[in-house]
């Protein structure tokens, strides 16, 4: 059995207003940054599982696709990846 | 009618809702806890309330939409059950698969608590049959995720189906459509972003709300 680190990442759908996204842009265009456009918040999760890289990987697809993410509005991707041994907590 | 109020930690209309029950639809309605894996024998309608449950965490209604009461209200559902779900409890239903589409931060971002006007798109359902069609009732919304999307095609199912229930005469939060209520192609499921069960006094500032506990009384009548 290994341990696996995974990162979600969920951002709502281009067609989508992000009324978030547009106030910090406006915010970073007050701060001279008017070349800066574009702008859209989403959200980012990490979670570590443990089991086979076939389980681990189905079940982070359906954790992700039922849960992290509403897919009526939001898109959603994920990496993940082995942990080699112990993982080092603090510095 | 025998009502259940489910309750989620973050509920904040729930007294409201028990409230409105029990005043418009007989004595008989309780709170339920969103941990119970059963809706209490006899159960006629089932209330999802407004309020925060979860914190808003992940996304308004989520986690809710996953408790273990919802798989009850989900079969309740299925066996031609009432449920309605106003605010908070409008999120859980979609969240859960029990209406379709979704509700997103509000066009200019504001948390919005003030009376609005809405129209009755469909007096031909459960929920609506004491209003008339074109009728326009004033109601209180508070939220600050009301507004409603759905891809074109499911909105266009939705219009061509008279499934939108209620529409807001003057959108405040951006809805496709100017939606504030839906309904399920069976009828009997309503999710609605405004509070019929804050405004059923006069004492409360509008008694408009009143008409829909009054529909589902009338709906339940024997014939």
């Amino acid at each position: 059995m290994s341990t696996f680190k995974a990162k979600v990442f969920v951002t709502l759908k281009p067609s989508i207003l992000d009324p978030q996204g547009r106030t910090v842009e406006r915010a970073l265009s007050h701060l001279d940054h008017g070349n800066v456009g574009g702008v859209r918040v989403g959200k980012y999760i990490e979670l570590t599982l443990s089991g086979s890289r076939a389980d681990v990987e189905a079940q982070l697809k359906d954790i992700t696709e039922n849960v992290l993410s509403n897919p009526v509005m939001e898109d959603a991707r994920w990496e993940i990846s082995e942990q080699q041994g112990e993982e080092l907590v603090g510095a | 009618m025998k009502t259940a109020v489910i309750q989620f930690p973050g509920s904040n209309c729930d007294g409201d809702a028990l409230h409105a029950a029990q005043l418009l639809l007989d004595q008989d309605a309780q709170f339920v806890w969103h941990t119970e894996a059963g809706l209490p024998q006899g159960t006629e309608l089932v209330f999802l309330p407004g309020g925060f449950s979860y914190g808003d965490h992940l996304r308004s209604g989520a986690i809710a939409a996953r408790s273990p009461i919802m798989q009850a209200v989900k079969a309740h559902a299925e066996r031609g059950g009432f449920v309605l779900g106003v605010c908070n409890g409008f999120q859980v239903l979609t969240e859960s698969g029990l209406l379709p589409g979704a509700l997103s931060r509000n066009r200019d971002l504001h948390f919005l608590c003030r009376p609005v006007h809405l129209r009755v798109e469909n007096a031909g359902t459960a929920f609506t049959g004491a209003y008339t069609k074109g009728q326009v009732i004033e109601v209180p919304i508070a939220h600050g995720e009301g507004n409603y999307y759905a891809d074109p095609e499911t909105v266009a199912r939705l219009e061509g189906n008279g499934q939108v229930v209620f529409r807001y005469t003057d959108n405040p939060n951006g809805s496709l459509n100017d939606i504030a209520g839906i309904i399920n192609e069976r009828g009997n499921v309503l999710g609605m972003m405004p509070h019929p069960e804050r405004a059923v006094e006069a004492l409360l500032g509008s008694e408009d709300g009143r008409g829909l506990f009054d529909s589902l009384v009338r709906a339940q009548a024997p014939a």
